[in-house]
């Protein structure tokens, strides 16, 4: 069983965003970035994966000039991943249409089982990746899943897809399939620091084209782009812990919630 | 190209879901001001019956196939393309959901129909879609339009007042044309009964990542208890299984609406917002000023819920 796992990094959220000076993007000057949440989940599956059934996990991401793919791609293999790929040269991420259509380019050379990516990313405008992906190679894809197993023929996939109020749809897919993976069943596992910088040294990184940084595009204008109003609607009380403590039970004494109830 | 617009219908157990009326709501009023109608498309089997409670669309086209009794996204996605390709609607809403996004995707690639996701408000603009997005987990948006002034659309759930107004759309029958069972439904899982229902209770003290350590929770639960109220939890709570999954509000969680809700450590990722925006009172703590839950808060304080949850425990009575 040959799993193919798309990988990507976004902006860290930890740090703040700034609008650009047009006003239509993100100032990327000092932005910082962290492999996508979603996809770590998926990488982690396709380990959890092979370890019970066996095969090879092969990790993709686009060779983008912002952040630090290499850096991404090295934690992979250090996690345990059995190859990487680096694909087309992008100077930042480009729109999920383009980045779908180099993918989808990329897998004519490489041998895909089942294909996993995170079910979302903080960052896609126009729309997920593995669902475009999927469609443009005429694979069938589910979104939102958990729970992820392959049949003993080795020919479907069984997987959870999540809906509101806790209640999950169970699908039977046949493969080759794409999964867009919501959370996987135990935490990605940890890659030390210093592993991930020897492999960075050591390891194979392979290069393959995938659009050579043009693509369809999204089709979208983006008019603006801000930061919401800070606070929003919010009246933000400050002060000590305990005067916001105070604050705090006035109000809810307002509403006739006075405390007590354990007594 | 008309100036219809086109929304995807899901439902479950027999029943609409609540953001289908929210979509259709809007696409009646969008439709009114420029001249089209809202059509649904309702696809399963033997779901005719439906078809009346879509009261805010002018047409309900019933697409009715025994491969359609459950959703399936090859199945619906083989059925949708051929009538969207025909249709040619200016616009078309389907909800952020998981089956939302199979389609909406699916729609986009197959058709080359630029796709505007997460969106929280849809307007009309010198005739053109304007769409307002929410993207890096709530805390920039981005007003977009369509390059060739039509598009697909996947709007959080929540984003506008459902319409259920009673009406008599026109019904059109047709058979799918095209099938794909390549993914097959084999069955919903339903939650086993949690301990508490928090979307009974009136008071929910609700913890996220701010918490730190699951030793913490001791301190939420003492607080909720003073109050009488329950622990409730935003996602990551729920996967670290720190909480039960009956506990989590938001997308996939539980929506509620309780008299009073304390977030605290929880930063307010739209799939949270989503569960709890509607409660009468929202209090919230949280370290980071910038924390989108600020955003629907009706009162907040930049600060650590350690610090302030024992205070407030102690002010109580606890």
């Amino acid at each position: 069983m040959d799993y193919v796992v798309l990988l990507k990094q976004v902006p860290d959220l930890a740090e703040e965003l700034e609008i650009d000076a047009a006003g239509t993007g993100l100032d990327r000057e000092w932005m910082s970035f962290v492999a996508s949440e979603w996809d770590e989940y998926a990488l982690e599956e396709a380990l959890q994966l092979r370890e019970s059934s066996g095969g090879t996990v092969t990790c993709l991401a686009l060779g983008v000039e912002a952040g630090d793919v290499d850096e991404l791609l090295a934690t992979c293999l250090a996690r345990g991943a059995d190859r990487v790929v680096k694909v087309g040269s992008f100077e930042q991420n480009p729109d999920s249409h383009t980045a779908a259509a180099a993918f989808a380019e990329a897998l004519d050379g490489i041998p895909h089982d089942l294909v996993l990516t995170g079910v979302q990313a903080i960052d896609d405008l126009d729309g997920q990746v593995g669902p475009l992906l999927a469609t443009r190679r005429n694979l069938p894809h589910v979104s939102v899943v958990t729970h992820i197993a392959v049949g003993g023929d080795g020919r479907t996939v069984t997987a959870h897809q999540e809906y509101a109020g806790g209640v999950v749809g169970e699908f039977e897919i046949d493969l080759p399939a794409l999964l867009g993976v919501q959370t996987s069943r135990e935490a990605p596992r940890y890659a030390p620091v210093s592993r991930v910088r020897q492999l960075m040294k050591t390891a194979t990184i392979e290069s393959i084209d995938g659009g050579g940084g043009s693509g369809p595009g999204s089709g979208l204008v983006v008019e603006s782009m801000f930061v919401p109003a800070a606070g929003g609607t919010a009246e933000m009380i400050t002060g000590t812990p305990q005067a916001i403590a105070e604050r705090i039970a006035a109000l809810l004494a307002e509403r006739g919630i006075s405390g007590g109830a354990a007594r | 190209m008309s100036g219809d617009i086109l929304v995807l219908v899901e439902h479950r157990d027999g029943a609409i879901l609540d953001t289908t009326h929210e979509l259709l709501g809007r696409a009646r009023t969008l439709a009114g001001q420029r001249g089209g109608e809202a059509v649904a498309v309702l696809l399963g089997s033997g779901v005719a019956g439906l078809a009346g409670s879509l009261g805010a669309a002018a047409r309900v086209i019933v697409l009715d196939d025994p491969g359609l009794a459950a959703f399936s996204p090859s199945a619906y996605q083989a059925a949708l393309v051929p009538l969207v390709r025909d249709r040619a609607p200016g616009l078309v809403l389907i909800a952020n959901t998981g089956p939302g996004m199979d389609v909406a995707a699916g729609l986009s690639e197959a058709l080359e129909l630029p796709l505007a996701a997460y969106a929280t408000d849809v307007t009309l603009d010198g005739g053109s879609p304007l769409v307002t997005c929410q993207l890096y987990a709530g805390k920039i948006q981005a007003k977009v339009r369509f390059t060739g002034g039509r598009g697909i659309v996947t709007v959080v759930s929540g984003s506008f007042a459902a319409e259920t107004a009673a009406g008599s759309p026109a019904v059109e029958n047709a058979a799918p044309a095209g099938t794909d069972g390549r993914i097959r439904f084999k069955g919903l899982h339903r939650p086993e009964a949690g301990d508490v229902d928090i979307t009974r209770e009136s008071v929910l003290v609700s913890v996220g990542r701010g918490i730190g350590e699951q030793d913490n929770l001791k301190l939420v639960e003492a607080l909720a208890a003073v109050l009488g109220g329950a622990v409730s939890s935003s996602r990551p709570i729920a996967d670290a299984g720190w909480l039960p999954r009956t506990r989590q509000v938001g997308k996939s969680g539980l929506k509620v609406k309780p008299k009073v809700y304390l977030a605290l450590g929880i930063s307010g990722a739209p799939e949270h917002l989503e569960g709890m925006r509607n409660a009468e009172l929202i209090i919230a703590i949280n370290s980071d000023a910038r924390a989108p839950i600020f955003s629907v808060a009706h009162f907040g304080a930049v600060a650590d819920l350690l610090d302030v949850v024992p205070a407030l425990t102690a002010r109580l009575g606890g």
